[in-house]
């Protein structure tokens, strides 16, 4: 039995701009370091959320576009509590792995730190989600060799169809060396925009 | 909604290379955990495959040099579950892949530092069975082998795919042991899930694999009846001290079996034997009335064998309820827990017909899956 699902919000970052629901909202210098622009828009947002600081990028680049997406969402407590989050890239956690692995790649001068190995796993973004917006919903994080909307869409069906979750957070958060990548939307039986996996994957193409 | 089914399966471990093997080592209280003194810094005890007797067995499908230890494992799995299954792969054959880190001893060896990307892993096996689909991988820390498990039957109740091979594993590296050991999460023994002496984990390798349909003959055949994952939302390196998304998941879980508590014969429980990890769980079961339900953590035999953990562990709960016998859970003595837990402290024969198996990660993430024998 499949249901017809809509789009609540959706948020793009990358080369340093952030756009809401297909409008520019946030444009900066394409120069600056991904670690300074993500500084520069938790101050802008007056975010006042320390654990920010001790993030990895993968982990600030999940944080900060789900913030503007459930800010834009204006849901129910009661329904955020309950949110599925399905996330995904490709590079899984590996920028912040190929730190670790600097730390002890010399026996003479080996430092590994539980501060970078927590974030050695790329799901540690659903986590830092979950612990900002006290979601307690169903989990998931899938890796592919690009964005694959069709997988997104599967399970985001599959979650509220089996009556997991009512409301799906989806996307695409990818940290590799100086590049980075994120594109997240909400999605339920009620929303403002139509959904389908090619609504998304234009949506994806062209912000 | 479908009926899902979990078929053939096939365990690597250095219990065994196949399900057979390992759960008859099970029976006889072997473990796979020794002291290696080259795997870190100073000795430290591990659960390892012999890297000879892995190409030994592996050299008989293909050429040992090309693919890394992960790689081999995984395909060895995958070949004799592939084998053993009643379908063959179609276009509707999905290919799910389960792994906390994958190739990341790639970072430093021999192989290509690409080799680390996940969706090379994928390719990789992809390729060595002619699959037709995109290969699923799943990441979620330490539950990913058996959410695994719980992505296969959503996708096949809703018709996305017709059945699934479902391949888990990790290896044990010396990225991962520097990381546990900076947590002081490493036990200086053998680990000991759930006892009051027990001083943190022990790493294992380990692959699995299951064959994953809504259509069975088999007699005696393994329903998967329920499933949850729900998120603690809490704190990402240290379990909810209310054991709030385990208990969530096994809830989730419960209500879509629609059973009770009292009818679980039997807890696969996650056990890794840290302090707060184990404590945790203690709560979480007896939050959901579980605390009377025989239970083990396997980790005694096999270590922690990460992303791998959930499904072997689940193909090991499977045995249980075809033997009808509860395994003793390895390292338990006194029990360490605030609350009271029915450990399995002898094995014995029990008519079992339903089990849940439980996991939990960094991250704050939890899964738990029941599953039910059914005569038919």
């Amino acid at each position: 039995m499949k249901k017809q699902l809509k789009i609540i919000a959706y948020c793009r970052i990358k080369n340093n701009a952030i756009s809401l629901n297909g409008k520019s909202i946030i444009t900066k210098d394409k120069d600056l370091s991904f670690s300074d622009f993500a500084k520069q828009i938790y101050k802008e947002k007056q975010l006042a959320y320390p654990k920010f600081f001790k993030m990895d990028n993968l982990c600030k680049l999940a944080f900060l576009t789900s913030e503007f997406l459930f800010e834009a969402a204006k849901l129910d407590s009661e329904i955020i509590k309950n949110t599925g989050i399905v996330l995904s890239n490709k590079a899984s956690s590996l920028d912040t792995d190929r730190k670790h692995q600097d730390t002890i790649n010399d026996k003479d001068n080996y430092f590994p730190s539980p501060a970078v190995f927590v974030y050695t796993l790329a799901n540690i973004m659903i986590g830092e989600i979950s612990i900002r917006h006290q979601i307690k919903g169903e989990n998931a994080f899938f890796v592919s060799e690009k964005f694959n909307e069709t997988l997104i869409e599967h399970y985001a069906s599959s979650l509220i169809i089996n009556r997991k979750s009512s409301h799906i957070l989806c996307g695409w958060v990818d940290v590799d060396n100086n590049n980075y990548d994120a594109f997240m939307y909400l999605v339920a039986e009620e929303g403002s925009y139509n959904y389908s996996k090619e609504i998304i994957k234009n949506i994806y193409t062209q912000n | 909604m479908k009926d899902v089914f979990i078929t053939a399966n096939t365990i690597i471990s250095p219990l065994g290379f196949d399900s057979e093997a390992n759960v008859s080592a099970i029976a006889n209280e072997q473990s796979g955990i020794t002291l290696h003194n080259n795997i870190s810094t100073s000795p430290c005890y591990a659960s390892i495959i012999d890297h000879k007797k892995l190409d030994d067995a592996f050299s008989k499908i293909g050429d040992s040099k090309i693919y890394t230890k992960l790689e081999k494992m995984m395909i060895l799995s995958l070949q004799d579950t592939i084998s053993q299954a009643a379908f063959s792969i179609s276009d509707k054959t999905a290919l799910i892949i389960a792994t906390t880190k994958g190739n990341i001893d790639a970072l430093n060896n021999n192989f290509e530092p690409e080799r680390a990307y996940l969706p090379a892993l994928g390719n990789k096996i992809k390729e060595f069975f002619g699959f037709k689909t995109e290969p699923i991988i799943i990441s979620n820390a330490c539950v990913s082998g058996i959410l695994a498990i719980a992505v296969a039957k959503r996708f096949l109740q809703n018709d996305y795919y017709d059945n699934a091979f479902v391949v888990g594993g990790d290896i044990v590296s010396e990225f991962t042991l520097s990381g546990f050991q900076s947590f002081q999460a490493i036990s200086k023994n053998p680990c000991q899930p759930f006892s009051k002496h027990r001083t943190g984990i022990s790493i294992g390798d380990a692959a699995a694999s299951v064959a994953i349909t809504t259509n069975t003959s088999e007699s005696e055949a393994i329903q998967i009846i329920g499933d949850g994952s729900c998120n603690d939302a809490n704190h990402i390196s240290g379990p909810s001290r209310t054991g709030e998304g385990l208990y969530l998941s096994i809830i989730s879980a419960l209500k879509e079996a629609n059973i009770k508590p009292e009818s679980i014969d039997y807890i696969s429980a996650h056990g890794t034997a840290t302090a707060f990890n184990d404590e945790m769980e203690a709560i979480a079961f007896n939050r959901a009335k579980l605390e009377k339900t025989p239970l083990n953590s396997l980790k005694g035999y096999y270590g922690h064998t990460l992303g791998a953990s959930g499904l072997l562990e689940a193909i090991v709960g499977i045995h249980s309820l075809k033997n009808n016998m509860l395994y003793k859970s390895l390292g338990m003595d006194e029990l360490g827990v605030t609350m009271p837990l029915n450990i399995i402290e002898n094995t014995t024969k029990k008519e079992l017909k339903t089990f849940i198996k439980t996991a939990s990660g960094f991250g704050g993430c939890n899964t738990a899956v029941i599953f039910k024998k059914v005569e038919q």
